[in-house]
Parts: C-alpha cells; structure tokens; sequence
C-alpha cells in the first residue's frame, strides 16, 4: 500500500468554503448565485473522483496541512471509507442544489443568500469529516458542521424554528464538549501519538479494560449525530428546517457524519483486532439494536411525514453501527455500503416529501390519500426510496442489508439476525401503505383529483435521479462496493 | 533605542498621559492621536522586546544604572515578555475603540479620561516589567487608583460600585503590602530573584513568617483577580463603568493580577516552596472548580449584558487559579496560555458590549433583537469571541481549555476537568442565548413567516473606529490558537528555566 502526498483533499474541503463567499457576493442576483454554487459543486466532484482511481489501486492520499499542537496535526487523508462518504456527500450536494432550487423558489423563502451560503459551508466541514487523518481534525470538522447547519436548521426564524435549534445544539454541543473532547484528550495523554487513525487502532496497550468501556461508550454516545438513543431526539427536532436540508444534511450529511465518525473510533481508534478481544462490539450493538427497534416503532405512529422519515433515519443509522459493532468482515462491509445506499434512498424519499409539501402544501400521511392521480413521479420516486430504504431487490439498500445479514449469520449473532428482519418488517410497515394508499384507493377516498400538478421541475427532476440511481445501485453497485470491501479488508487484515 | 525598548514600553505611555493631561484642556482634538500614537509606540517597544527576548533570552533592564538588588529593574522573560505585548496591544485596541464613545460618554473630561487611561496602561505594563516587590505595590496601586476614577465616570451608579471596588482594592493592595513586608523582614531584599535566592541562602522554607507572608501576597492579589469568593467588587464596577473603561479594565486587571500571582508562586518562592512545601494545591483547586461554577453559574441569571460577561470574567479567574495550583506543567501551560486567549476574548465581548451599548442605548440583552440583520459584521466578530469562550476549535479558547484539561487530566483532579467541561456548557448556553435573540428577535413569529425584512432591519453598522478593533481582536484569537504551538514553546522555555522540577509532579 502507498502514500501519495497531494494537496488534493485539501482543495476537495475548501472548494465550497471558498464558494460562500461568490454567493454571498452575488445575493442580489439569484441565477450567478445558484450557479457558483453549481461550480463548486462540480469542482468538488471532480476533485473527489479524480483520486477515486488512487485509492481504488490501493494507495492512499495524505496532506498535512498545519501542525497545531506540538505532536498533533490538522493533516487530510483519503482511504477507502473516507473515499466512499465523500463521494456519496459530494455527489448529492449537486443533486440537492437542484433541487433546492425547485424548492427555496417556489416557496418564495426568504434570506437565500444565507441559506446557500451555510449549505456550501456546510458542505466542506463533511468533506473535511471524511478526509480527516486523525481524531482532532474530525473533531474541528464535527464541531464546524454543528455550527454551520444551525442558520440552517433554524432557516424559518419563527418559534418552531427557535425549538427546533435549541434542541438541536443542546443535544450536538454538550455531548461533543462533555463526551467526546474529554476522551479525545485522554486518548491523547495515554498513548501519546499524534491520534493518526491507523489501520488496526493505536488504544491498543495503553489502556486498561474498563478505560476502554468508557472511552467506547464516551466516544460512541459523544457523536451525537449518528442519531444514537437516547441522544437521537435531535433529528427530530431539525424537521422544522427546509426540505432540502432536511435531505442533505439529515439524511445524509450531518447523521453520516455521526456514523462515519464511530466508524473511524472502532476502525481507526481501537481497531476491530482490539474490540474483538475485548468483547466490546456486544455493547455498542445491543444500544444500536434496541435504537434499530425502538425507533422503528415510534415511526410506525408518526402522521407527520417528514417526522416519520426523521425516526426511520434514526433506525437505519443504527444499522450501520450494528454493522460495524459485529466485528465480521460482511458486517463491516454491509455497513459501509449502507452510508452510501441508504443515503440515495433516504435523499428521495426526503425530496419527494419537500415536493408535496411545495406542490400541495400537505405535511401529514393522512392527507396524502389518492396523491398519486396528481404526482405521479413523485409518488413512484417515493415507492422506489421506500423499496431501497427497506431493502427489497431492485433498490440499492438490499446490497448492504444482505451484507450485514450475512455478518450477523457469519458472526453467529442470531439475536441480531433477528432484529434485522423485525426492523426490516416495520420498515415495510411504515413506507409501503404511503406509497400504496397514494395510488390505490376507492376513488371516494381520494383526497385530491385527476389532474397532473407536480413540483416545480427542478424538484421532480433531482427526485427522479435520485430514484434512478437507487435503482441503478441495485444493478451496478460501483464503486461503493469495491471500496467498502476495500476498507474492510484493510481494517480486518492489517496485522 | 532597541536597547531601551523594555523602558520605552512604560515610559511612551507615561510622558504622553503627562502630554495628555497638560494640554489635553485647550486642544482637545489633540488626545485621542496622541493616545494612539502612544499605544502603538509601546506595542511597538513591547513587541521588540518580546522578539530581543526570544533570541537572547532574559533582558535585566536597570532603571537609571542602579543595581540591584538596591535599584529597580525591569526583568523581562518569556513569560512577561508575551505577556507585555497582550497588554500594550488590548490597549491600543481599547483606544482604538474609544474613538466616539469617550465623547459621547464623557465628553466634558475628555482629557482627563484619556490620561488615566495612559496611566493605566502604564500601571499595567509597569506590574508585568518590573522584577521589584516594591515595585510592583507601587504600580499595582496606580492601575487601581486611576480604574476607580475610570470606573467612577460612568453614569449614576458608577460612584457606588466604584467605592465598593476602592474599599475591596485597598484591602487588597494592604494585604500584598503587608506581604511584602514580612518578606523584606526575612530576606533583607525586594528584588524578586534576590529575594528567592535569599530565601534558599538563608534556608527560610519552614519559616511561618514566611507562610504567612505567602498566604498575605496571595489572599491581597486574589481579592485583585476576583477570584470566588473575593469577587463581589467586580458585576458592578464593569457592569455601569464607562464602556471604554470596561474594554481595557475587564480584558487586562484581573489576568495581570493572575500574572503577578505566577510570578509570586514561581519566582518570588519558587515552585519547590509553593508546591512541594506548602502542599495547598487539593484545596485551592477546590475552590477554582468552586469559583468556575458560581461564575458561571451566576452568569445564567444575569439579563444585562456587560454583567453576564463580568460573570464570565469569575469563572474565567477560576480556570487559571485552578490550572496554575494543579501543579503539574500542563495545567500551567494552560494557564500562562489562557492569560493571553483570555485577555483578547474577554476584550472581544466587551468591545461587542460597548458597540451594542453605544448603538442601542440599551444594556440589556434584548438590545440584541435581530442584530445579524441590522449589524453583520459586528456580529461576527462578536461570534469568534463567543466561540472561543466556548471553546470550539480552532479559536484560542479552545486551546486553553485543551491544555488546562490535560493538566487536570494529568495530575488525576478529575473534579477540575468536569468543572470546566460544564462551564463550557454554560457559556454555550450564555452565547446562544445571545445568538438566538440576534437570529430570531425578542419575539419570533408564530409559524412560518417571511416578513423579516421590515424596514427597521436595513443595516447599519458600528462606525469603523469600533468596528475595527472588534474584527482585529476576532482575528486574533484565531491566530492566537493556529499559532499556539509557538506561544506554548516561550511559555514551556520559561517554564523550564524556573526549575518546575523541584514541586511538580
């Protein structure tokens, strides 16, 4: 394995930090305004897949940028993991500016200017989680990405709004100041390194059985944005954003961020190697799957739809930490792959959800009875996200459930194996009678008339993508695949 | 002229606060760019020196050829060489600010405004130089003589807590003379170095003349830093003080006096006295978490704007009390290290305070109602002030936090990490309660509305003398923490040099 030195990754972070500053220079003409954010958008992209072939091949890409502390870096890195979250953030921020676009002006909402602004923003501080090389550099990141999503999530500036933020930072800001600095600096002050995430964990033989419980509940509980019980009633709450961050950044980003994060403490940080002969993925699945449950069930009694998803969210980040926590190379895989699937099916149930309440202004399921004679597109995007989502043939989301199945079986868990298929029967239970009552209800029962009136094109045209590319990864799941293999195989094999 | 740079920095000051007061009475147009120009002569000096420092290690500077121990001398390390340059520059940025406000506030004394603000910078600047114990009472009761009549300018209930500060001051001032006294009784010196070399000469450690004399000097500065429970002078003296005043008292008095505390523990008794004979470190850093939390505390109940950051100031004094008795390098490091991030992130609020003050004529915190909209930029450089108390990263109250809780780590006082992880807490609490009001307004609308930009909200910004000392000082504190790798190398030179190893763990 090599290490190539490149500014790249660096550029890959900055690109949209640096676009805040030609949309707020253009606020006053929305098309130049939506269109350097399009340029970032692309650039970013471009930056991301030109080092895909890098690492594909195996290398890694490294940048250290500023050493900051003595013995401590703000350095970048690329590797597999990394590689396959900034590929799935960066490739839906362009998708989501389209339809943000649909959406902020078919709404007539006010303030724009911020709002994209604090988007692109937003943006680098993920790029900057994935490519971090080491766990202070993903905490100034973590931390950046609180802050920069708060005017987002309170875009409205009403009281809900005032809510909404509260709860939002209260649950983000004290677990990552209470939980996760002081773990970082004691893992700092025990091991004495410079927190480099390595392939099999550097804890290992610096601290005691019981300090490593505690940093693992510290540091698991401490990233409060992977949605986590009982630390989850973030998510929630940030509904009351616009749809579109509600897409991105809920759906994808930020809670990405918070499972990429415990992805890199038990990879990087302890290494699988060390949990497993700790015993310590019982734990942290256990917690996941009583979350996977739990939440699975409270969505099963939400009418509001963007709520309904927002607890659906929460259990299906539960996956990937379950995934993770199984210490299998199928499950380590499933769970990757699942950042990236449940992203694109997630995305377009989330878009489809904007685009009723921008073409009809309905936010409950029960007002969403006979839809589909009058959002057709929508409406199968829906059932195509749904089908993903739940992880049924032809939606990409089936490729990571039947991985982390095979983890559990692999792994002889068959408690899990169990609460997988559960999960995945509520699941059905909570999507498909959206989709079906949409469509196929007595024409008496029909909320709305026969006559096509869908969201504004932009909209309907980043939901159909979206859906298409669900499906698509269902047939072609490249290169996710390759990469979480990838990454699996480096953090199981590397001694 | 390089050479006489360690006097230049008290002396610019001092002959323009003559200047100032002389003829500041006809032309009055006069003062403010004579202060300027002053100030920035003695960053100037001070930065030179600090630079002089750094490569010739420590300058002994004698005032008018006496040597000492019978003279005075400067005596410049690493430690007060940096420190020296946070309070020549917070000064000048305080009078850079004071450009409207003094003539809006105090527009009748103008000149007798400005030359006790020179004389308090000299003060302050003579407190950190000089290497004398007399010395240092002298200057010490300069900088509180001229903050009283700083403090006492402001409207009517200035006067009062004025007085209040004047009796606690004094208090203060006699308890650290008295110090000093016991001390000059024993070693027959003044001179800090001369006085510690006496003190192991003359084999003084198990002496309680000497105890006492400690207890006296620390209890005298403690009651100068507000530290919990000798802090009721300060709410009120920078809460209804002119708001220039504030600006240069509450970001320099109290980590000055947190400077001299340092200097008493490490090179008036040395750190093998402090720590290893004494042995007070469980119980003081006791009463640190104590001081944190009632500051902070404390904090979450005050409306008024200026007062909930004199609150702050409480809690800050706890963090470097704490950091310095854990007697362990780290926490000292952070200490040394908070004294300069505190210093600009405390002036940064204030500044904020005063600009907020200034515009709305109001004190309370609801004169903030949407302020992002109507004043932007002030806003934002009141948010790296904000998120450096709170400590996010990469701002210069990160840091600190970040080496204070590795000493606290270190030294096994878990009690001292938790208080400072729930005072980050708080002040989040504080500052988005701020934010909100700015964001939202008093009272945010009920449901969705888009009527935001209603005709009161059109911006209008702080004139650019306030303006630019804010957005200097936000800029700053990001520096202070990408650059705290080298400031952490002068303060660890230094603490090295002070031969740590005889009382730390």
């Amino acid at each position: 394995m090599t290490t190539i030195e490149s500014f790249t990754p660096v550029w890959a972070c900055i690109v949209s930090l640096l676009a805040a500053i030609p949309i707020v220079f253009f606020g006053k003409s929305p098309n130049l305004r939506e269109g350097s954010t399009f340029v970032a958008g692309f650039i970013k992209l471009a930056l991301v897949v030109s080092m895909l072939p890098t690492i594909l091949s195996g290398s890694t890409i490294e940048y250290t940028l500023w050493e900051i502390v003595p013995n401590l870096k703000i350095a970048f890195r690329v590797d597999g993991l990394g590689m396959l979250f900034g590929l799935v953030a960066s490739s839906l921020w362009i998708l989501t500016s389209l339809y943000s676009i649909g959406y902020m002006r078919g709404l007539k909402e006010h303030s724009q200017t911020r709002f994209y602004a604090f988007f692109a923003v937003s943006l680098s501080a993920t790029i900057g989680v994935a490519f971090s090389a080491n766990l202070f550099t993903l905490y100034l990141f973590y931390e950046m990405l609180s802050l920069a999503t708060y005017p987002l999530v309170t875009h409205h500036q009403d009281k809900e709004a005032r809510t909404g933020g509260r709860t939002y930072l209260t649950y983000l800001l004290s677990t990552s100041i209470g939980f996760v600095l002081p773990a970082l600096i004691y893992v700092f002050i025990k091991t004495g390194s410079s927190l480099d995430f390595s392939g099999n964990g550097f804890l290992e033989g610096h601290i005691g059985s019981s300090e490593a419980v505690i940093l693992l509940l510290l540091l698991t509980f401490g990233f409060a944005k992977c949605g986590l019980m009982p630390f989850h009633s973030w998510l929630p709450g940030a509904m009351v954003a616009p749809t579109p961050v509600s897409a991105l950044l809920h759906a994808v980003a930020v809670v990405k961020v918070g499972v990429f994060c415990i992805l890199r403490v038990d990879t990087g940080v302890f290494g699988i190697e060390y949990l497993i002969t700790e015993n310590l993925g019982v734990i942290v699945s256990w917690i996941a799957a009583f979350t996977i449950v739990v939440s699975s069930l409270i969505a099963l009694t939400q009418d509001n739809l963007k709520r309904r998803l927002a607890f659906s969210t929460v259990g299906q980040l539960s996956y990937i930490i379950l995934g993770v926590s199984l210490l299998t190379p199928q499950g380590l895989t499933g769970s990757m792959m699942h950042i990236s699937m449940h992203a694109f099916g997630k995305i377009t149930l989330f878009f489809c959800a904007g685009a009723i309440f921008q073409a009809t202004g309905k936010k409950y399921i029960s007002e969403m009875v006979g839809l589909g004679n009058r959002m057709p597109i929508t409406m199968i995007a829906f059932f195509i996200g749904s089908i993903s989502v739940i992880g049924l043939p032809l939606g990409g989301g089936f490729w990571s459930k039947f991985y982390l199945l095979w983890g559990t079986v692999s792994g002889g868990q068959f408690a899990m194996l169990i609460v997988l298929l559960i999960s995945s029967f509520l699941n059905a239970a909570y999507f498909f009678p959206i989709a079906f009552k949409a469509f196929f209800c007595k024409p008496e029962e029909s909320l709305f008339e026969k006559k096509f009136q869908e969201a504004h094109p932009c909209s309907v045209i980043a939901l159909s993508v979206t859906a298409i590319a669900s499906i698509a990864l269902f047939i072609y799941p490249e290169p996710f695949f390759s990469l979480a293999e990838m990454a699996a195989s480096v953090y199981l094999n590397s001694n | 002229m390089i050479d006489q740079a360690p006097a230049l920095i008290l002396l610019i000051p001092f002959l323009a606060a003559i200047i100032v007061a002389l003829m500041g009475f006809r032309f009055r147009s006069l003062c403010y760019p004579l202060v300027l120009l002053s100030m920035a002569g003695s960053v100037w000096a001070s930065i030179a020196t600090l630079l002089s420092v750094l490569e010739g290690g420590v300058i002994r500077y004698h005032l008018g050829g006496w040597e000492p121990p019978f003279g005075i001398e400067l005596r410049i390390d690493g430690l007060n060489a940096l420190v020296v340059v946070v309070v020549s520059s917070v000064s000048l940025l305080a009078a850079i600010y004071s450009r409207r406000t003094v003539l809006a506030e105090n527009g009748d004394k103008i000149s007798q405004f400005y030359s006790l603000f020179l004389l308090l910078a000299t003060g302050l600047l003579g407190m950190v130089l000089t290497g004398d114990a007399f010395n240092l009472y002298v200057l010490i009761e300069i900088a509180a003589l001229t903050s009283y009549a700083l403090i006492a300018m402001g409207p009517k209930r200035a006067t009062l807590a004025a007085y209040k500060y004047v009796i606690m001051g004094t208090i203060g001032a006699s308890f650290y003379l008295l110090g000093v006294g016991y001390l000059y009784i024993k070693t027959g010196s003044l001179n800090m170095v001369d006085i510690q070399e006496q003190l192991v000469a003359r084999d003084l450690a198990g002496s309680p003349a000497i105890m006492v004399s400690f207890i006296l000097i620390t209890v005298g500065v403690w009651i100068k830093m507000a530290f919990f429970p000798l802090h009721a002078w300060l709410p009120n003296a920078y809460c209804f003080s002119p708001t220039t005043s504030s600006c240069i008292l509450a970001p320099l008095v109290t980590k000055v006096m947190v400077y001299v505390m340092v200097r008493m523990m490490l090179t008036v008794y040395g750190a093998e006295y402090t720590f290893a004979h004494l042995d007070w470190s469980r119980i003081i850093v006791w009463m640190a978490v104590v001081a944190i939390l009632a500051g902070s505390i404390s904090a979450l109940g005050q409306t008024n704007l200026r007062k909930m950051l004199s609150f702050l100031i409480i809690a800050e004094v706890g963090y470097m009390v704490g950091g310095v008795w854990l007697a362990e390098e780290m926490g000292m490091v952070g200490s040394i290290y908070h004294i300069i991030s505190d210093a600009f992130m405390t002036l940064c609020v204030f500044l904020f305070a005063g600009i907020i003050i200034s515009k709305t004529g109001k004190t309370d915190l609801n004169a903030l109602d949407g302020m992002f909209k109507k004043m932007p930029l002030t806003m934002t450089g009141f948010l790296a002030g904000a998120f450096s108390l709170i400590g996010i990263p990469p701002t210069a109250g990160f840091f600190s936090k970040w080496y204070l809780i590795q000493g606290g780590i270190n030294s096994g006082r878990w009690e001292y990490v938790v208080a400072l992880l729930i005072s980050s807490l708080i002040n989040a609490v504080l500052f988005f309660r701020i934010i909100e009001i700015a964001h939202f307004g008093v009272k945010p609308a009920e449901g969705h509305s888009h009527h935001h930009s209603d005709g009161h909200d059109k911006i209008s910004e702080a004139p650019l003398s306030q303006l630019i000392p804010l957005l200097g000082t936000g800029a700053l504190l990001l520096i202070i923490g990408l650059y705290n790798k080298d400031i952490v190398a002068v303060i660890s030179d230094f603490l090295s040099s002070s031969n740590l190893g005889g009382g730390i763990r």
